[in-house]
């Protein structure tokens, strides 16, 4: 019991984690329908930068994920000024290779500047064990910050999607990007935003990461970008909702495979789940049936 | 016609036997050798790969899963049952037709995007597996694979598979994947059977794939899962894409000059990877099509003759 409530924790950490980036990837599918690949590499850079403000300008944790935050944004919207735009008439396939091209670009660069060692991510914030449930399970100010944040941040996502100006123009542009650009909306600059939105998430999810492993590499964006992709897919890519439950659940599927099964079969059986899901539901669990039309 | 065919038959045996004195009286360096080899293994990878996302239009991130396949087969077959080596890289081959089949039933009935993730998934998966079974070394993989591609194997399959994809691409088959690529619902309505044409492409590429599987772990002495991870199959789609999707002479010209590209920058360390990945970018923004488009280079567009019946370029609308 102990263990399953254990495992339970630590695979809502997980997962709260998972569901940040996913839902990055989620909202720019639902936009401009490309898998951006390069997205866990700007949780990378997100979290270096969020080390860097720590360890060199000495800040604490909240003001060093601000710090991450905007450089996270800044090079998100580089990457989409600079890569996607030109290519948002041509072929889906070139827009997904230029994707893992830039991917692979901040991948290499990170090694070749930050260096091929894990760097160890500072202790920035106290590291708790809270007992409960008469001292039979146990839980730390790390998860228990995991939630908040996370909890948080899906609040003020939710807000500006439904709530705001931009949000209602981020809806239009993803429901009929052409009878939006006619009413008036400016395409160009909501997927900007989007991207924008997207990319503080990643580097709130990169920080955070850091304090999760507690330690940072700069190919710490791959894998976690993966399996938020299969997140995202798990609950319905394009969907908000789904993403943030697709998240939670594939975070608790993993640890509970590696708490009882084994860590080595976790990735098989991660894939093996996308490929199921796939296969019988490929608009995710929370996602509409859609025809396709001549 | 028949002329030219001879032409280029005799050129290629010129150039067999050129490399293959080359070689024998030391005249290229082994340094050279090795990425000759590597580029015969990059070819029949590049043209197999431009089958199914080139011409069928099925976009497939799992290659380096199949070559997985081929090349763990094929040495069990040589080392652990003692088996000739052609024998070897046939099964390797059909063992990966077969799981391409496998995996190409479900999957092939996604589109897009997520297919891409799919075959992804899949090519994961396989290496994962490879990790966790101790028989064929688990993560440090096999190591002392005896040395049994020569110049000859390697020359023979490359030729064997340009020319079956070729002929394959401009028969009945062929256009049939074509029309799928081109329009899946008109084909459909056409009358043919979509799956199967997906399905067909996607293990025949495993097939081949599956060949340079072989012959990869049969010279390099070592295979690893992490040989085969998701960078090999990026790297074959690369070269795809470099060289015009739906253009077989693009993927041999790709290929060899990606190749080349390696192990020019191999001094570079991991800049290399950056330098690589900003061409690939700046390659997709500014021409999308690929160096061919889906042309091809023939002798009578080098020499500048008239184009007869041109049935080799029906789909060339996407190249304007």
């Amino acid at each position: 019991m102990e263990t399953l409530i254990a495992q339970l924790l630590n695979g809502l950490s997980l997962g709260s984690i998972y569901a940040l980036i996913a839902l990055g990837y989620t909202m720019v599918y639902g936009i401009i329908q490309l898998i951006n690949f390069a997205h866990g590499e700007i949780l990378m850079i997100g979290a270096y930068a969020g080390f860097f403000a720590i360890t060199k300008l000495e800040l604490g944790f909240f003001p060093a994920l601000i710090v991450a935050m905007v450089v996270s944004v800044v090079l998100g919207i580089i990457v989409e000024r600079v890569a996607y735009k030109p290519l948002r008439n041509s072929t889906r396939l070139s827009a997904l290779i230029t994707a893992i091209g830039v991917s692979l670009f901040l991948q290499n660069g990170g090694l070749q500047v930050f260096g091929t060692d894990y760097v160890t991510f500072p202790r920035a914030v106290d590291k708790v064990t809270y007992k409960f449930l008469g001292g039979n399970a146990t839980i730390t100010s790390h998860q228990i910050l995991i939630l908040i944040i996370t909890v948080i941040m899906m609040f003020i996502l939710q807000y500006i999607v439904h709530k705001t100006k931009t949000g209602k123009a981020m809806r239009a542009v993803s429901y009929d990007k052409d009878a939006a650009l006619l009413m008036g909306v400016n395409v160009d600059s909501v997927i900007t935003v989007t991207f924008a939105i997207g990319s503080a998430f990643a580097a709130v999810a990169g920080v955070l990461l850091g304090m999760y492993y507690q330690t940072i590499h700069p190919l710490m964006g791959s894998m976690p970008g993966l399996k938020a992709f299969i997140a995202a897919v798990l609950g319905g890519i394009g969907i908000i909702p789904g993403a943030m439950a697709g998240g939670f659940l594939l975070g608790i599927i993993e640890t509970l495979v590696s708490g009882y099964l084994s860590s080595a079969y976790r990735d098989v059986v991660v894939f093996g789940l996308l490929i199921v899901i796939l296969v019988v539901k490929p608009t995710g669990l929370l996602g509409k049936d859609t025809h396709e039309k001549v | 016609m028949k002329r030219e065919n001879l032409l280029i038959g005799i050129l290629l045996i010129v150039f067999y036997a050129a490399v293959f004195f080359a070689t024998e009286t030391g005249l290229i360096p082994p340094y050279y050798q090795v990425n000759l080899y590597l580029m015969g293994i990059n070819i029949i990878a590049a043209v197999s790969l431009n089958l199914i996302v080139g011409f069928t239009g099925q976009l497939a991130l799992g290659h380096a899963g199949f070559m997985a396949v081929g090349a763990y087969i094929s040495v069990i077959l040589t080392m652990k049952l003692g088996q000739p080596f052609l024998l070897a890289v046939l099964a390797g081959a059909a063992a990966a037709f077969l799981v391409g089949i496998l995996i190409g039933l479900p999957t092939l009935r996604l589109k897009g995007d997520y297919l891409a993730i799919a075959t992804l998934g899949f090519g994961e998966i396989i290496r994962r597996l490879l990790d966790n079974i101790d028989y064929v070394g688990g993560a440090a993989g096999i190591n002392g694979i005896p040395k049994l591609t020569n110049w000859t194997w390697l020359y023979i399959f490359t030729l064997l598979t340009i020319f079956i994809i070729k002929n394959f691409v401009n028969s009945t088959h062929g256009r049939a994947c074509i029309s799928v690529r081109d329009n899946e619902i008109a084909a459909e309505t056409m009358g043919i059977n979509t799956t199967y044409y997906k399905v067909l492409a996607f293990s025949i590429g495993a097939f081949f794939v599956g060949i340079a599987g072989a012959l990869y772990a049969h010279y390099f002495f070592l295979i690893q899962p992490a040989t085969f991870s998701f960078m090999k199959s990026f790297d074959a789609l690369v070269m795809v894409v470099f060289g015009g999707l739906g253009s077989i002479t693009g993927s041999v010209i790709a290929a060899v000059a990606v190749t080349f590209m390696n192990a020019a920058l191999i001094n570079f360390g991991t800049l290399r990877m950056v330098i690589y990945a900003l061409l690939l970018v700046i390659i997709m923004v500014f021409r999308p099509q690929g160096l061919m488009g889906t042309k091809e280079l023939t002798f009578k567009r080098l020499f500048g003759g008239k184009e007869r019946g041109g049935s080799a370029n029906v789909n060339d609308k996407t190249s304007d």
